[in-house]
């Protein structure tokens, strides 16, 4: 497993892991649309008794057709990380109508949960329009219950009130692209951290006793508690990277059981008095220090804090690093052919474990969102589900920065609105957990979606198809 | 059985495969399907046994048209295939290897009849002669048990229609020799053999009808006591003329001396190279041959630093390559050509300028201080696709849409882009067709006559004589001798077997 | 012809007949031993000496009335550490001669120390005694999840579908027995319902990975989340406005005639509620099937290598279609452990993580239906123990008994128990 290269014997043993069968090279005979046009090849002219040898040097004469065709069939053989590119690249449209598609289903489950609805279906054939206006009411409440608590809020008299609902999003969204952030490093990677929210936890708990349990100067204090979210969230990323890499241990299981022994330790550590408050037997921290608090940026009247900012920072950091450095293209290689990569000198393991680790020190940040910014305390639930819902976060941007940022603003603000939809809506904040599953399954399968709103499938699909 | 295959046409988008290609296959008849790498033989095969849907054409069986599913239907009717990549489950037996698919099940309980299996294995094991036991786990045959595995399978499914797909490609020349021995044997038992292959020898060897297939077509049909000139001449499409020209070497001092490499494999515990010496001198071509998987695998990629070298030496200009990391090594000024070019070579999925500083982008000018400079990186990609002909719609194109020829030139314009003092080329014209072959060992020899030392590992006895200044034959895992170029094709399949190195251990 | 002219052109490393895999791994005999030393520091040495460790083996029902077994505490802890020991000496014999240990030794060396601890947890505090029959009771029935879980994995995983989507067919067996059985007001209802939910999840799975070739992680993770929205969803909206759509219901415990009264034996296996029973059949016949039925044949084979299955004849999209919907089930009747045979109405994630442990089971059992019932057998001990040290009002915190299904998981794919082989193609999709 991992990168080490095992000599292979029978053909194309490459045993490293999965789907091996499908990945055998050609060997003599690719079935190659040869496209190699080279008309001033046609030099050789010594002749020779030995006639076989025209096998391996007797020049092409004319191409055949265009270069750059399929090199064959072989090739296009079935690549989990082809898959994976496949989600990272589907087309904007196609996202807009996934989160259109998703929308509407959460709709029809509004509308089958609302009890008005429900009543008035018992008599649906003999007034059928109760039922419909019960149904677009229900829907009419959810959705606008869902613009007002994310966007705008219409009925506020002031513009801070109005544009509150849209920072309050944004806050939400914060700890979304952090995680995000480093589940897209580690997808390009080719690396399948679920372990978001045990890092995240571990972050949140470092952090979180920074904040409250040392009392250090104003501003030197914040940068402490940030950097201790980052290192523990690192030092939790560590663990899998480095049993990839030397052990070959399959990251996603790592990941999965690490989540819950972070959890099961903060649930521990949440029972010592050092991490209760004075007094209490609850299992939750004092609150964080002011001096470890992430400042409100937009003044007392409303929750986006500092992290958000230091979150479109981390966005640049990793556009810059995946795109422009040359740690980031070892890390694009290692995810797109990891033998190729270590072939051209490049370390697999110290790639493994270094996206590992800055994936799990964004995380840890993601943490501090928590912990610094808006809770300001440790409970067993600060993760939430934040570490699950960065996937689909990070799944949705196509693990780019840019659409990191883009997709954690709508996931944000689906949360966002969770409180007015209870209240407005009456509905019970899981709906937008539904949409946004919802959202993830459909734009991870293009063709689904297009054949939904019966798109025409791009030339590329076709190709394959054939 | 008569086979009869009409105007079969196949395309893979704008590329025709298949350009309405008929054939008949008579049974008791050794029908050769000739042509060279990327003609469309395989996608044939493919069609024929129901892999592939057809865009146009039939098939007919005894004059009846037939289709085809899938291979389950293609089997019922009789018509077994020998795949060039085996077709059997690694960690089944070999009994359930040849039952799978149409297993036999006993008792109330309906559980599968394993004792039926083995007896169909040794019955028709001791037929032919194979000596194969129905017990034992494929993944421990040898290449050649493994292919005699794959021919009990369709023969116990009753095949009247046996297609050979390359057979021979992973065969040493005397296992060769006996393959055909047992395709003779077919054909006189009455089952219709198609032998699917680019080796003129065999074709002459064994073969009643040919059918030569060019760029997806038939070009021509022709007897087997046409002589091998004409066959070429039909299957590359206009007269052929041979190797590379090729001045001789101007061999200067030692470059890359080995001595008692020896590598253990970690998991088996198997020695794969064993007390392997040679010596490359600058401005020479060292060829290493050897059927595939006798070690010269390992001792290209132990030299780069891919795998670990258990003890021995290995200098290059005097500088010791061995338990160095990879990096170093290629930084020391070796070039390194893998042996599967989309595997280890390539990465596909990046971008040709991208894939041309896979190992180049640590250095300046593509980098400085950790930050890549986009133009600096693009700038040497157009100058290394117009040198080396690289066909594409442009360098931000994706290399996996590039044709194997054009990969491997990416590859190659990758590494000569450094000065060298080692070049290693394992397999460097696999599967590329005769236009790209030219093309390659053109470099390899100018690269040479630049006074690099270059060491190429080659399953390809034709390749190996084009290029090699001297040979070293190789055979599990040590090196049975260096000879000159002018050794003869016989003495050096007899090497290749190991008969050399066994008399020389005897005295 | 002759076939000893030239001896096969053995490959150095894999073409040559070689026999049993010859792998010299010390990682096993360092993993466990560190384990064993522990247990022997910690357990053995830790236990004061001259105290006992009192173990009640009889229940009231039972025919014979066994005396309860008071062992001397240090004693019994140390030579149970030692046990330990001795089968890390056994891993490491068999280590130098290149062998691997079976699954069986894992499990015996968890249930030693698992046993140390005890005894040591226990000694000491008179007036309390340790449950046995109860603790290996409910051991057996907190595993019910675990081995329908980790038996829809394998089914799924054999076939080369990545089932992490295993808590969901959990949590959508639970919500959908718990909701039709309430409806029809029969507990035993729920165990039809149940199966269909999960299919249902199971066969989303299949058809995001076979049709749309989405990666089955992904799909995984994402349907979780989807199945834990929606049944929270339903539970706040329709089972909270009308109740009767959600009520605890009772499946009785059935005692098998005889069986049942087996000392200490018979109330843990032949005194359980349906569910355990259909267990039992589940692990027996898939094991026979998967091993040794035509059908099982096929499947390992297009989990191992699609295509040569495709070769001859095995369809295999649909193949795994079929098997991840069937794995579905499995995995949704073991979700009505939570609800019907637990006799609790639905609530919030009540899975809980157990899918995941299922799946480590899974790994740990090495693919295999026993192994996984073991494993399972072997984490509901651990979360048994837990709930018994919880009872005798233990100094362990509960948490790191709870970890340590997930710690054994880590230690097995970082191979420190003997190295597991997935099936090959796992995780690909397969595409002509």
């Amino acid at each position: 497993m991992s990168d080490q290269q095992k000599p292979r014997g029978k053909g194309k043993g490459k045993s490293s892991g999965k789907g091996a069968p499908q990945r055998e090279a050609e060997a003599t005979d690719t079935e190659s649309p040869s496209g190699d046009v080279r008309e001033d090849s046609a030099t050789a002219s010594a002749s020779s008794t030995d006639a076989t040898a025209v096998e391996a040097t007797a020049p092409e004469p004319e191409g055949s057709g265009g270069s750059t065709e399929p090199a064959s069939s072989d090739e296009q053989a079935p690549r989990a990380q082809s898959v994976l590119r496949e989600i990272l690249e589907s087309s904007t449209l196609v996202v807009i109508m996934a989160i259109l598609a998703s929308l509407a289903i959460g709709g029809l489950l509004i509308v089958f949960a609302d009890e008005a609805v429900r009543e008035a279906s018992a008599y649906f054939f003999s007034r059928p329009g109760d039922t419909f206006s019960a149904m677009a009411d229900a829907l009419g409440a959810a959705y606008s219950a869902m613009f007002q608590g994310a966007v705008l809020n219409v009925d506020a008299t002031t513009f801070a009130g109005m544009i509150k609902p849209f920072t309050q999003t944004l806050t939400m969204a914060t700890p979304l692209i952090f995680a995000g952030l480093g589940l897209g490093i580690g997808f390009r990677a080719g690396l399948f951290n679920i372990g978001a929210q045990g890092q995240l936890l571990i972050g949140a708990t470092l952090g979180a006793y920074v904040g409250f349990a040392w009392h250090l100067p104003w501003g030197i204090h914040l940068i402490v508690a940030v950097l201790g979210c980052a290192l523990g969230g690192a030092i939790w990323g560590f663990i899998p990277g480095f049993l990839k890499a030397r052990t070959g241990a399959h990251e996603v299981i790592v990941t999965i059981m690490l989540n819950y022994i972070a959890l099961n330790l903060v649930s521990w550590l949440l029972t010592l008095d050092t991490f209760q408050r004075e007094g209490s037997d609850n299992p939750i921290t004092p609150v964080v220090d002011e001096t470890a608090q992430y400042p409100l940026i937009l003044g007392s009247g409303f929750n986006l804090h500092l992290g958000f900012l230091l979150a479109l920072a981390c966005a640049w950091g990793v556009w810059w690093l995946m795109e422009r450095s040359t740690l980031g293209f070892e890390f694009r290689a290692v995810g797109a052919n990891p033998h190729a990569a270590r072939t051209a000198g490049m370390s697999v393991s110290k790639a493994y474990i270094l996206v590992m680790v800055i994936a799990g020190a964004l995380a840890g940040l993601a943490g501090s969102a928590q912990v610094l910014g808006t809770e300001k305390v440790l409970t067993t639930a600060t993760a939430g589900s934040l570490g699950f819902d960065a996937i689909t976060v990070a799944l949705l941007g196509r693990s780019r920065p840019l659409g990191t940022v883009m997709a954690a603003i709508l996931f944000g603000g689906l949360r966002a609105s969770g409180p007015t939809l209870q209240v407005q809506a009456g509905l019970p904040v899981d709906i937008i957990f539904v949409i946004q599953a919802l959202i993830v399954l459909f734009i991870a399968a293009p063709p689904l979606v297009r054949s939904m709103f019966r798109l025409p499938a791009p030339a590329h699909e076709k190709e394959v198809a054939a | 059985m008569k086979l009869e295959l009409r105007e079969i046409t196949k395309r893979f988008g704008d590329f025709t495969a298949n350009d309405a290609i008929s054939i008949t296959v008579e049974s008791g008849t050794v029908h050769a399907l000739l042509g060279e790498n990327g003609a469309g033989k395989s996608t044939l095969m493919n069609v024929l046994f129901g892999l592939y849907d057809a865009d146009g054409g039939e098939i007919l069986l005894d004059d009846e048209q037939v289709t085809f599913a899938g291979p389950g239907d293609a089997m019922a009717a009789g018509i077994g295939m020998v795949h060039q990549h085996f077709m059997l489950v690694p960690v089944f037996t070999v009994a359930e290897n040849v039952m799978l698919g149409h297993e036999q099940v006993k008792g109330p309980a309906k559980l599968l009849d394993v004792d039926a299996a083995r007896e169909k294995v040794r019955e028709l094991s001791e037929r032919f002669g194979f000596d194969i036991d129905p017990d034992a786990l494929v993944e421990n045959l040898s290449v050649g048990a493994q292919q005699r595995v794959e021919i009990i399978k369709a023969l116990s499914r009753d095949a009247e229609v046996l297609i050979l797909d390359e057979p021979t490609a992973v065969l040493t020349p005397q296992e060769t020799d006996e393959l055909l021995e047992i395709v003779r044997q077919l054909r006189d038992s009455g089952t219709a053999v198609v032998l699917i292959t680019h080796k003129l020898r065999e074709v002459k060897a064994v073969a009643d009808t040919i059918t030569v297939i060019r760029r997806g077509k038939v070009v021509g049909t022709a007897e087997p006591s046409a002589s091998q000139e004409e066959l070429a001449s039909l299957m590359v499409g206009r007269d052929v003329s041979m190797t590379v020209t090729k001045g001789d070497a101007e061999v200067g001092g030692v470059m890359l001396e080995v001595m008692d490499l020896t590598v253990v494999d970690e998991d088996t515990q198997v020695t794969v190279l064993d007390t392997v010496s040679l010596d490359v001198r600058r401005g020479e071509i060292l060829a290493v041959a050897g059927v595939q998987g006798n070690g010269q695998t390992e001792l290209a990629e132990a030299l780069l630093g891919v795998i670990k070298a258990d003890s021995g030496s290995a200098l290059l200009d005097g500088e010791e390559l061995l338990g160095r990391s990879i990096r170093d090594n290629l930084d020391a000024g070796i070039g390194f050509v893998p042996e599967d070019r989309t595997e280890d070579g390539v990465v596909s999925a990046f971008t040709v300028a991208n894939n041309l500083i896979l190992d180049l982008y640590g250095h300046a000018p593509y980098s400085r201080r950790g930050a890549i400079d986009p133009k600096a990186v693009a700038n040497h990609a157009d100058e290394q696709v117009e040198r080396f002909d690289v066909r594409t719609t442009s360098i931000e194109s994706l290399t996996g849409a590039l044709s194997g020829g054009n990969q491997q030139k990416v590859v190659l314009a990758r590494e000569l882009a450094r000065d060298l003092k080692l070049l290693i080329a394992s397999q460097p014209t696999r599967g590329l067709d005769v236009g790209s072959i030219e093309f390659v060992h053109k470099r390899i020899i100018e690269e040479r006559d630049k006074g690099v030392a270059v060491l190429i590992v080659s399953s390809e006895l034709d390749e190996v004589y084009a290029l090699a200044d001297r040979i070293a034959v190789m055979y599990h895992g040590r090196i049975v001798d260096i000879v000159e170029p002018d050794t003869d094709r016989d003495t050096l399949g007899l090497m290749m077997a190991g008969a050399h190195g066994a008399e020389e251990e005897a005295a | 012809m002759s076939t000893t002219a030239v001896d096969a052109p053995a490959a150095p490393g894999s073409s040559a007949p070689r026999g049993p895999q010859r792998t010299k791994s010390w990682r096993a005999t360092i993993g466990l031993g560190v384990v064993a030393l522990l247990s022997l520091l910690v357990f053995g040495l830790g236990t004061p000496t001259g105290v006992e460790t009192t173990f009640r083996v009889a229940t009231s029902t039972d025919f014979i009335q066994l005396p309860s077994l008071t062992v001397p505490a240090k004693a019994a802890a140390v030579t149970l550490s030692l046990l330990a020991l001795a089968l890390v000496g056994f891993v490491a014999y068999r280590a130098n001669q290149y062998r691997k240990v079976g699954i069986w030794l894992p499990i015996v060396f968890g249930m030693a120390v698992m046993g140390a601890l005890l005894t040591w947890a226990g000694a000491d505090r008179s007036g309390t005694t340790i449950q046995l029959t109860g603790l290996l009771t409910s051991a057996l029935f907190l595993s019910v999840p675990l081995v329908f879980g980790s038996l829809a994995g394998t089914l799924c995983e054999r076939s080369g579908i990545i089932n992490i989507a295993i808590e969901g067919q959990l949590l959508a067996g639970a919500f959908l027995a718990a909701l039709i059985a309430s409806m029809v007001g029969n507990a035993y209802v729920g165990l039809i319902a149940a199966p269909i939910a999960g299919a249902l999840v199971g066969w989303l799975l299949a058809v995001f990975s076979t049709k749309y070739w989405v990666n089955q992680i992904v799909v995984g993770v994402v349907l979780n989340l989807l199945v834990l929205g929606l049944t929270s969803f339903f539970f706040s909206t329709l089972m909270s406005d009308n109740p009767e759509l959600n009520q605890p219901l009772n499946m009785p415990d059935i005692a098998i005639p005889l069986l049942s009264g087996i000392p200490v034996i018979g109330p843990v296996l032949f005194d359980q509620n349906l569910l355990v029973y259909i267990m039992y059949a589940a692990v027996v016949v898939i094991q026979i099937m998967l091993f040794r039925s035509r059908w099982g044949l096929r499947v390992r084979a297009v989990g191992e290598h699609p295509k040569a299955a495709d070769t001859v004849g095995i369809k295999v999209n649909r193949t795994r279609v079929r098997n991840t919907v069937l794995g579905g089930a499995v995995a949704g009747l073991g979700g009505a452990f939570f609800t019907v045979a637990s006799g609790l109405a639905f609530g919030k994630d009540m899975s809980a993580g157990k899918g995941y442990i299922a799946l480590a089971a899974m790994i740990l059992g090495r693919w295999s239906p026993k192994g996984a019932l073991a494993a399972a057998l072997l984490f509901g001990f651990a979360d048994a123990l837990q709930q018994q040290l919880g009872i005798i009002g233990s100094d362990i915190p509960s948490q790191f008994l709870l970890m340590t299904p997930y710690l054994a998981t880590i230690f097995a794919v970082a191979g420190l128990v003997g190295h597991s082989r997935p099936p090959a193609a796992e995780g690909t999709p397969y595409k002509k």
